[in-house]
């Protein structure tokens, strides 16, 4: 014997209700705030010019003058690490924009196309993913040479095939719904079908799918900077400050563990809210904490 | 079975066809000219000449498809530009490293995660449960070469208790293992995190099987239902997953490596990066997707050795 | 003296926006050698009393009042501990559907050893394939090495019943236990369970919305109606004088007694009522053909030389 319980999707104030009763979620959503308002207001906030040097000051551990200490170069920490921010989640932000859209309209000719492009979009999409990341990365960025543009290309030829397969098969669902074949019936065209119909139910889960990708899109940012094969120096991506921080390791160690905690708390912050946002917004997962 | 079998590593030779393909493309594609870009703004024509040359540059690009496919084929992967050793000399060397560390990596983190995972599930809805369940995701999204240096900091640099750098003497069975727990804890925590989730949500999908409840009502140990009748079925998706898993680890293992400055397919590649060394990132590339597809192939076929259901369908 | 005996229990089940009465005030009793068969539609409460006097219900049950006690204790006293050394030992169930009952990735044999082992006595594979003989499974041997997914769903539940009389419990409870199965099946189970009878020493409890099963097996009956036993009686007399109105209208509804020719199945009107908000008085009075203004009054239960009716008009 079964009793259905009855599940309710929060409204719209629900959703920010429930994250708040969340503490994970709760927490994840001020590490992203944090970590978002130190972006927007990097120039203003920033106690020092990130890349002024300041040779004679060069790895002053932390003070008052510099809260998280200096590097080699005499250069505050703390402002780099404000400015990495804002590297960060710009680099993040406009590489997984892009390649949402991109895996948006590929995903949806997929979908709705005719079967034989079906087929070699899908074919493409699973030979891009079953490509080891960083290697297909570090093939593109030997190709391009390293830079942030080619920073910007690598993470979104590593995305979208993701983002298209999501679309995809989320189109080809919606595709054979009742609503959708009557619409055909009365005679809509593809383009009404695909803007009025299709766009509205499939951007719901790839947005998910998108937040959920930033903390890793982080990290890469942050990695191929430390192998120095991202953001070139002097700019303060997190990795470069990490990489530097690592060469001067027995010098002064406070450099590469101060240039660490960001990326930490930026990754924990958006995997967190990430998470939060998940189990609101899919009723079934509630209540199973990490299911 | 065999069928079966035959299928799988079709598609997986398919798609290695395409990323060749994709590989060999992209050169061609990107403006500008491979040879100077490799050697810089500084270099003289004659020597872009007799670079373009080596790199088979100056045929028609037909041709060099062609005879890149028929070199790939007999084993040979290209020369290094700089130290004229073939590529797949350079990459048998180190691979043995970075395959050691994947699979060390992989194996603390599977005995941790299933250990975590089932112990979640015994606990479920403890405060020990959340506690596990907020830990996973931390390590998860914790970037590994950041945890590979604060652990080279603590263990290393403070505490010296283990070597910072290297891959240990050769021929010193205990000097290697003592390079390799540092980067393998680092390259592994994550997946620790990662697989405790992935078995306590299978199982408690498993949980709730009617032939769970079976083995209740005959009054098993709630102990040994998790551990002897529930963990063989959730394990079976799992499997696949580490398998496409592998290839994160190996992503790892490239800035793990990079920060412990061991030798391996890591170090290979970015130093070729670096350099634009064509041939050796092409053919670290093929190397490292052909390893993969094998992974993830082996791992399908296990699969459908593993659960006698898959077996019969594959069967009939 | 009675071997089960369930003592006003009352079982609801906490849902949104309430609670649901599943079971209400329910009294039963069996005794060594007997056949208690449990009737009602969907929704009566007769899984809910299963699963009671197994000691497994659902998360979210709550028993309100009542005792079930197994040999004089009182099973819902004891820790879960207690109650899982009782499961498999003194007490065992067949569950509905012989497709799900089993684990799909271990072989027959290592699960009938599971279970006939999980409380230390180990029995050896000549006993159990000896249980399988009796079962009239046809090659034991064969059959335990086999995956529950090779055998046909009649030949599981002869397995499932075999793992029950394996430990040899006092109390045999048959959830359901032809429901799954294809006519043909369902006559081969039911005469298996007959035969099985006369060798087991035990009580038996079958659960079914199956008149032809409760004819074939029983000694007496117990029809549940909207979680309560309207009526209790041999089985006999049940069928030759049904007092209930309820029961009047369930056995004419049977297939099997309707007049051939007729030209109609008759069905009982209306639903059944609210297990969230149930009348004062009686919950069968909405859909009864005989009900007045005096059925509103809360029921008295008649007792008569071995039986009983809760019906305001069983005098009647």
């Amino acid at each position: 014997m079964s009793f259905a319980v009855e599940e309710t999707v929060p409204g719209r104030r629900g959703i920010g209700r429930a994250l708040l009763a969340d503490p994970m979620g709760l927490a994840g959503l001020v590490l992203v705030v944090v970590f978002l308002l130190m972006a927007l207001l990097a120039p203003w906030i920033a106690p020092y010019d990130p890349i002024a040097l300041d040779v004679k000051a060069k790895f002053q551990p932390p003070s008052a003058a510099h809260w998280a200490g200096t590097d080699h170069l005499g250069r505050d920490l703390l402002s780099r690490i404000i400015w990495g921010a804002r590297l960060a989640l710009g680099i993040a932000i406009t590489s997984v924009g892009i390649a949402g859209a991109i895996g948006l309209v590929l995903g949806l000719i997929a979908g709705y196309g005719p079967r034989w492009l079906d087929s070699i979009l899908v074919l493409i999409f699973d030979s891009m993913s079953s490509l080891p990341m960083i290697f297909f990365a570090l093939a593109v960025i030997t190709v391009l040479g390293p830079g942030t543009t080619t920073l910007i290309i690598v993470i979104v030829l590593v995305s979208f095939p993701a983002y298209a397969r999501l679309i995809r098969t989320q189109t080809l669902a919606l595709s054979g719904a009742d609503f959708i074949l009557a619409e055909r019936a009365m005679g809509a065209g593809a383009g009404r079908i695909i803007f009025c119909h299709l766009l509205p139910n499939v951007v719901g889960p790839l947005v998910i799918l998108i937040c959920m990708d930033i903390p890793v899109v982080i990290m890469l940012e942050a990695g191929l900077s430390y192998l120095n094969l991202g953001v070139k120096p002097p700019s303060p991506s997190w990795g470069n400050i990490l990489s530097e921080g690592y060469n001067a390791l027995r010098q002064a160690p406070h450099v590469v563990v101060v240039a660490g905690v960001p990326l930490v708390l930026a990754t924990l912050g958006f995997t967190f809210l990430g998470e939060g946002l998940r189990d609101v917004l899919d009723p079934r997962g509630a209540g199973r904490r990490w299911g | 079975m065999l069928a079966y079998a035959i299928r799988r590593m079709g598609l997986s030779l398919l798609i290695l066809i395409v990323v060749m393909v994709a590989m060999y493309g992209m050169v061609f594609l990107v403006p500008g000219d491979p040879a100077s870009l490799a050697l810089g703004p500084r270099a003289t024509p004659e020597l872009k000449e007799a670079l373009r040359e080596r790199m088979g540059l100056d045929q028609p690009i037909l041709t060099q498809i062609a005879y890149f496919f028929g070199n790939v084929l007999r084993g040979d992967l290209g020369v290094d530009v700089w130290s004229k050793r073939p590529v797949l000399e350079q990459i048998l060397e180190v691979f043995p490293n970075t395959l050691i560390l994947g699979v060390v990596a992989l194996g603390w983190a599977l005995v941790m995660g299933i250990v975590l995972g089932c112990a979640a599930v015994v606990w479920r809805d403890t405060w020990a449960d959340r506690l596990l369940g907020v830990l996973s995701v931390s390590v998860i999204s914790v970037p590994s070469f950041v945890v590979a240096i604060y652990a080279l900091i603590v263990f290393a640099v403070w505490l010296n208790w283990l070597p910072a750098i290297g891959a240990g003497e050769a021929g010193d069975f205990w000097s290697q293992v003592r390079a390799l727990i540092l980067p393998a804890f680092a390259v592994g925590i994550g997946w620790v995190g990662y697989l405790a989730r992935l078995i306590r949500a299978s199982m408690l999908e498993v949980m709730e099987a009617p032939h769970i409840r079976t083995a209740r009502a005959f009054g098993m140990r709630e102990r040994d239902i998790v551990f002897r009748h529930a963990l063989r079925v959730a394990i079976v998706p799992t499997i696949s997953i580490l398998a496409v898993g592998f290839g994160s680890i190996l992503s790892s293992a490239v800035f793990v490596e990079s920060v412990f400055s061991r030798p391996g397919i890591g170090t290979l590649i970015t130093g070729a990066v670096e350099k634009r060394n064509y041939p050796v990132v092409m053919g670290t590339v093929l190397f490292m997707t052909g390893f993969y597809l094998l992974v993830v192939t082996a791992a399908d076929l296990l699969i459908a050795r593993l659960d006698p259901r898959v077996r019969d369908v594959l069967r009939g | 003296m009675s071997v089960l005996s369930v003592e006003g229990l009352s079982v609801s089940y906490r849902v949104l926006g309430g609670r649901l009465q599943a079971v209400r005030d329910v009294t039963l009793a069996v005794g060594r050698g007997e056949v208690l068969g449990i009737m009602g539609e969907s929704g009566c409460g007769k899984s809910t009393l299963a699963a009671a006097m197994i000691g497994l219900l659902p998360q979210g049950a709550e028993v309100a009042a009542g005792a079930i006690r197994l040999n004089g204790t009182d099973m819902l006293r004891l820790s879960g501990e207690e109650k899982r050394r009782l499961r498999g030992q003194r007490i065992a169930m067949v569950f509905q559907d012989p497709m799900t009952a089993f684990n799909p990735v271990l072989t027959i044999g290592r699960q009938l050893a599971d279970f006939a082992g999980a409380h230390g006595g180990v029995k050896g594979a000549a006993e159990i394939a000896g249980m399988l003989e009796r079962v009239g499974i046809p090659d034991p041997g064969r059959c335990l090495r086999r995956y529950p997914h090779e055998l046909s769903g009649g030949m599981r539940q002869r397995v499932a019943i075999a793992a029950a009389l394996l430990v040899r419990p006092d109390v045999l409870i048959a959830d359901e236990p032809t429901t799954a199965l294809d006519v043909t099946m369902e006559a081969q189970i039911i005469h298996l369970l007959r035969d099985l009878r006369s060798s087991f020493d035990g009580a038996i409890v079958v659960v079914t919305h199956h008149l032809g099963v409760i004819a074939e097996l029983c000694d007496r009956v117990a029809v549940m109606y909207a979680g309560e036993v309207v009526e209790e009686a041999g089985v006999d007399a049940l069928f030759r004088d049904p007092r209930h109105p309820y029961t009047r209208a369930l056995l004419s509804c049977d297939p099997a007694v309707v007049m051939p020719g007729s030209g109609h199945l008759p069905t009982i009107g209306g639903r059944i009522p609210d297990l969230m908000a149930l009348p004062a008085g009686c919950a069968f009075a909405a859909r009864c053909g005989m009900a007045e203004a005096g059925c509103a009054a809360p029921v008295p239960r008649h007792q008569e030389a071995g039986r009983s009716v809760l019906c305001h008009r069983s005098a009647a």
